[in-house]
């Protein structure tokens, strides 16, 4: 797990505690992932069953310090020279939610679909406000810049994506409608899926761009 | 807060009868004095209507598109003139640089067109090539230019002297994205400095530069998003 490796890296730059590995690991990733200093400690001890590091002893002030120990440090070797495995596909609540609101009578899609790439845009310009701050160089200014281009890009991507479904959506939508003029009401940003139109065929996709008229 | 551009029920019909396309349908919009705003939404949704109706560029059919408080259709073709060669910048993605001028010639012409000395217009020019990072290209024609430096000078030459309202379509569209960014910050700094700037685009990561986003669906605003908006601050007051 990701906290638990973070934690052995910063161990290998030399001895540490509990508070000093929070506030390290904090610094470099901007906070993006809080973490609470009991959080550390159990990580800790977990680590120290498996001889992943060894207590030291205590600092001046009663700290306890701990150490990387070999074994330690061939498994940081082995994290940074292996991909990150990718068990779930990521942005997965949305795309379920998105899954069920195409398939269950009654859902306005185009406004699921609006509302989030309204609130996803949000989160884009406040990442790219810090990031507009965060212009030095010096290591952990970098580390903490490549944090947010990670969650620039991933808000980036569910954006094009939910363009995708709209388009989409969309053409799916027109074919129904022979490509003949549009007599829906233009603009509205669900214009195509919310229409009443009873003389649609009741397939699934199409009960679904109702607002339940076809039933 | 000053407004410095507004749309005021704007509907652009392109053609007529069968042919007849309404780009933009009773579109309000205001973009504020050191704003941001970014407009987003597919092809064909009516962003460049949008924009060369701010810039003075084509005439809504109805409704008002007013510059500093202008209406833009009082002034009359020579004034409209007039006015984007002083008060308003634009920038398109093809750059539409003249090939034959060299970068500060380039950035020089609205202004000796507008009548003011050669000398005076180039010291401006300059001054404008500096502020985009590329003072020592002055003497380059854009054939001799990377397209990152070519939009440096379409935005230098947008920005000169002191303009108030920055129009850009797609300005990032030809370039790589590092590139794209270096012009992002180069139009939100003018904005800072208390320009109005209107920016189109299709990349959800350019827009994020914007203070606002506007969503353009079929010729309407379908939405809006921003933390600075009026009504989100009162809702998240409340
Ligand atoms: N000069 C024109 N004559 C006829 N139709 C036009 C003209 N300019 C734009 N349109 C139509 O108006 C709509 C909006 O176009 P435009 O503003 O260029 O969209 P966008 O920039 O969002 O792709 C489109 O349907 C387009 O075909
Ligand atoms: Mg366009």
């Amino acid at each position: 797990m990701s906290v638990r490796n973070a934690l052995l890296a910063l161990l290998e730059q030399g001895p540490r505690y509990g508070y000093q590995l929070r506030a390290e690991f904090e610094d470099r990733t901007g906070g993006t992932w809080p973490l609470n200093v009991g959080q550390v400690y159990t990580t800790l001890a977990r680590l120290e069953r498996d001889g992943f590091v060894e207590v030291r002893g205590e600092d001046g002030d009663g700290h306890v310090v701990y150490t990387v120990t070999s074994r330690g440090r061939e498994e940081v070797a082995a994290w940074f020279s292996s991909p990150v495995a990718r068990t779930q596909p990521p942005r997965e609540e949305l795309a379920i939610k998105l899954a069920l609101a195409v398939s269950v009578p009654g859902v306005d899609v185009g406004t699921v679909i609006q509302q989030q790439r309204s609130a996803t845009m949000a989160a884009l310009q406040d990442y790219t406000r810090l990031k507009r701050r965060a212009t030095g160089d010096d290591p952990h200014e970098l580390a903490w810049g490549l944090v947010l281009d990670s969650l620039v890009f991933n808000a980036e991507a569910e954006i094009r994506w939910l363009d995708h479904c709209e388009a989409r959506l969309r053409r799916v939508a027109q074919d129904r409608d022979d490509g003949g003029p549009s007599s829906v009401e233009p603009g509205s940003s669900v214009e195509p899926f919310e229409t009443p139109r009873p003389s649609a065929p009741q397939e699934p996709l199409a009960e679904t761009m109702n607002e339940g008229g076809a039933r | 807060m000053n407004a410095v551009l507004e749309l005021d029920t704007v509907t652009r019909i392109h053609g007529s009868g069968a042919t007849e396309v309404t780009a933009l349908r009773a579109v309000s919009f205001t973009a504020y004095a050191g704003e941001l705003v970014a407009v987003m939404g597919p092809s064909g949704s009516g962003k460049s209507t949008l924009l060369t109706l701010a810039g003075g560029l084509d005439s809504p059919t109805s409704g008002a598109v007013r510059v500093e408080g202008t209406d833009l259709a009082a002034l009359g073709q020579k004034g409209r003139a007039a006015m984007r060669r002083t008060s308003i910048g634009y920038v398109f993605q093809d750059f539409n640089l003249i090939p034959a001028l060299t970068a500060v010639e380039n950035v020089a012409l609205p202004r000796e067109l507008d009548g003011a000395g050669a000398r005076s217009a180039r010291k401006v020019a300059q001054a404008a090539l500096d502020e985009v990072g590329i003072g020592e290209l002055a003497r380059r024609f854009p054939d001799e230019m990377s397209g990152g430096q070519q939009q440096r000078v379409a935005i230098a030459r947008a920005i000169v002297g002191e303009r108030r309202l920055i129009l850009a379509d797609e300005p990032t569209g030809a370039l790589d994205s590092e590139t794209g960014e270096d012009i992002l910050r180069l139009i939100r700094a003018r904005c800072d400095a208390g320009a109005a700037g209107v920016l189109v685009t299709h990349e959800a990561r350019h827009a994020a530069w914007a203070d606002r986003v506007v969503f353009l669906r079929d010729g309407v605003i379908v939405d809006e998003s921003g933390n600075d908006r009026p009504d989100a601050l009162l809702e998240s007051a409340r």
